[in-house]
């Protein structure tokens, strides 16, 4: 039998049609996440084609893009201030009333960034296939899985048949060896991989993040590594399911039960790349060395360790524009400069794991005067248990916003921005010029990082914070 | 859509790397539940300043950009997100092409789902059209080539199935809802 890549297993199982020369493969989808961004002129298609949804049952929405975090809004006691925001709540509502999906609406105890219900609910689990109208749909594949982000008219396509045209990607292996060092956390292990590839090294290719240090990964810390598979430019990143996984999955909503669970287990113990499977490209990683990372530039490769200095490259004119958009200079130190804004959350880092390590440094301290700080769980269910565990408490008395799940601050579509020339200290994961909001500057680090700069309203190092 | 065998324009270029989709169309015009008028938004912070006013010195807000439907940009244009938002503001705008030697993955997919044809070129090619903004090209579809103004054609990439939907205007969701026995055939084994 040929020795095969986890990818390859799992491609292989989900071909309803091989491909051809003529044709990509006809690729079923067993999972379909929906929100209320990406989908309303998919589900136009299929009414002006008069299409039914194939299948309701694998098939799940919720809201988190351009809703509000403000409880008020979410709850209904004021109207939501974006306006157009608001009718395209209603149009998901509208839709999958129609349609017959189920819907985790505004109201859900159940809601969430979408990227972080799947795998709270269970709905992610190994060997599956699953996609979603949006990029960092690539976090799934922390389970094992192959997920990757579509565009709306793939979202038509895969509502109306439940499969994808697919030609079959490269694979990238990123082995990371050794263990990450204190106060080095799994977000600033993708901004060195993204710093080492590049923004477009992993084009066209689906990694397998392996290695020592990532199987000593938590779940948590391997959706945040796999999350940022498309900022490397690949449109999926996986994982090899392990006891660490089947330990997180077991009892969840969606999970199997019972007898068919440990069938299920028996299954994902096969999901591994074979021993002499053969990779497109390797590249090889030592966590050991790692430092806290951070972002000056305007892509998530223009990142350094946070004890260094932004790079001067005299002659590249793309370099200068952005560190002008930046407000910085080649051969600047980044710890000590001044931020004006905190933002901890996201599909990167809003999970309860990236609470409780910003919760760590915040405990007991203030947040810096002049810097807004605002903390937003992944989901409604993060929301609760981060308020049971008393961390919610930590950051309102450190004089920290706390708000209702959602992608926040992370897109500047849902009121929450950060101000022209302000710089942003965020656990999110692009820093593209005005991605937080017109003329914002953000710089990408992890929450321990963002909690850091809050304390003292300027870019620290997390590590003196953590000890 | 309508089939497309050929497209003739003059270029315009921008010549920046990691081109991302927040440029191309930034989000807070994805609350829209429609594909059409984006066009207007399209590179909308690059090409007005905080007032609203065009930005003179931004390339497509020359008179010289008029008319021009073939982008030329840098590496790795189109990268970031998902959002099909990209491609439906640039048609809207009036591109009908973009060249670059990167095109990023889920942008090429969106785009080509759409009509406007991703072009990845040679690294030589492509710094020689940064170096010409505004000359005629001819994009010939059917034989995958890209005519330069000295009359040699550099022959492009394009996946075998898209050009085919591409040239005869055929939607590919027409071809996924024929595979309907195969599709149950693959459900039941599965179940």
């Amino acid at each position: 039998m040929n020795a095969k890549t986890l990818f390859e297993k799992v491609w292989e199982q989900h071909q309803v049609v091989p491909e051809t020369a003529d044709t990509p493969a006809v690729l079923y989808i067993d999972l379909h996440l929906i929100h209320e961004v990406t989908s309303p002129q998919a589900f136009s298609l299929l009414r002006s084609q008069g299409l039914k949804v194939r299948r309701t049952d694998r098939t799940l929405a919720t809201m988190d893009h351009s809703t509000p975090t403000d409880p008020n809004e979410v709850f209904g006691r004021v109207p939501i201030k974006v306006e157009s925001a608001a009718r395209q709540v209603k149009e998901l509502e509208k839709n999958c009333r129609e349609f017959g999906v189920e819907l985790l609406g505004l109201g859900s105890e159940q809601r969430g960034i979408v990227h972080v219900i799947g795998p709270e609910l269970g709905a992610t689990q190994p060997g599956k296939t699953i996609v979603c109208g949006d990029s960092h749909t690539a976090t799934h594949g922390a389970f094992g899985a192959l997920a990757f982000g579509i565009g709306t008219t793939e979202v038509g396509h895969v509502l109306a048949t439940q499969c994808l045209l697919q030609r079959r990607p490269k694979t990238l292996a990123v082995e990371v060896a050794g263990q990450l060092p204190a106060g080095v956390t799994a977000k600033d292990l993708i901004l060195a991989i993204i710093g080492k590839i590049g923004v477009s090294g992993g084009t066209g290719h689906v990694i397998e993040y392996r290695g020592s240090a990532i199987e000593a990964l938590s779940m948590d810390e391997r959706m945040t590594v796999c999350n940022m598979s498309i900022e490397a430019g690949a449109r999926a990143g996986m994982i090899a399911p392990d006891d660490t996984t089947f330990a997180y999955l077991q009892g969840r909503r969606f999970a199997p039960q019972g007898e068919a669970w440990s069938k299920a287990v028996a299954g994902w113990h096969n999901l591994k790349t074979d021993p002499g499977a053969r990779f497109d490209r390797v590249v090889d990683l030592d966590a050991g060395k790692l430092e806290p990372m951070i972002t000056y530039g305007t892509h998530p490769g223009m990142v350094v360790p946070i004890s260094g200095t932004v790079p001067a490259r005299a002659d590249d004119a793309v370099h200068a524009k952005s560190l002008a958009y930046m407000g910085l200079n080649g051969g600047d130190k980044l710890i000590g400069k001044p931020v004006q804004v905190v933002f901890v959350g996201s599909c990167t880092n809003g999970r309860l794991s990236d609470l409780e390590l910003a919760a760590r440094v915040l405990k007991g301290k203030k947040v810096a005067p002049g810097v807004r700080t605002l903390i937003v769980p992944g989901s409604q269910q993060i929301k609760r248990e981060a308020e049971a565990r008393g961390l919610a408490k930590i950051f309102t008395d450190a004089g920290a916003e706390w708000r209702e799940s959602g992608c926040s601050m992370c897109i500047g579509m849902n009121g929450d921005l950060v101000g022209k020339g302000q710089y942003a200290v965020s656990t999110s994961n692009r820093n593209f010029e005005g991605r937080q909001g017109t003329g914002a500057r953000t710089l990408l680090a992890s929450p321990a990082t963002a909690a850091a700069a809050a304390v003292t309203g300027r870019i620290a190092d997390p590590r003196e914070f953590l000890a | 859509m309508q089939p497309i065998r050929h497209i003739e324009s003059r270029t315009v270029v921008l010549p920046y790397t990691n081109i991302d989709t927040d440029q191309i169309i930034p989000a807070r015009f994805l609350t829209t539940t429609t594909k059409e008028g984006l066009g207007k938004q399209a590179f909308t912070d690059w090409r007005y300043d905080s007032t609203g006013a065009p930005r003179a010195d931004f390339v497509l807000n020359r008179p010289e950009a008029s008319g021009c439907a073939i982008l030329v940009a840098g590496r790795n244009f189109g990268c970031g997100s998902s959002r099909e938002h990209a491609p439906w503001a640039l048609l809207d705008y009036g591109f009908r092409a973009v060249i670059s030697t990167e095109i990023a993955d889920i942008f090429r997919n969106n785009s080509l789902k759409n009509g406007l044809l991703p072009i990845v070129i040679d690294e030589t090619t492509h710094r020689w059209l940064l170096e010409h903004p505004g000359v005629q090209l001819r994009i010939d579809l059917e034989s995958a080539t890209l005519g330069l103004p000295d009359g040699t054609a550099v022959e492009f990439p394009i996946e075998a199935f898209a050009r085919y939907c591409l040239l005869n205007g055929i939607d590919e969701l027409g071809f996924l809802l024929q595979q309907s026995a195969a599709i149950e055939r693959y459900e039941q084994a599965h179940a």
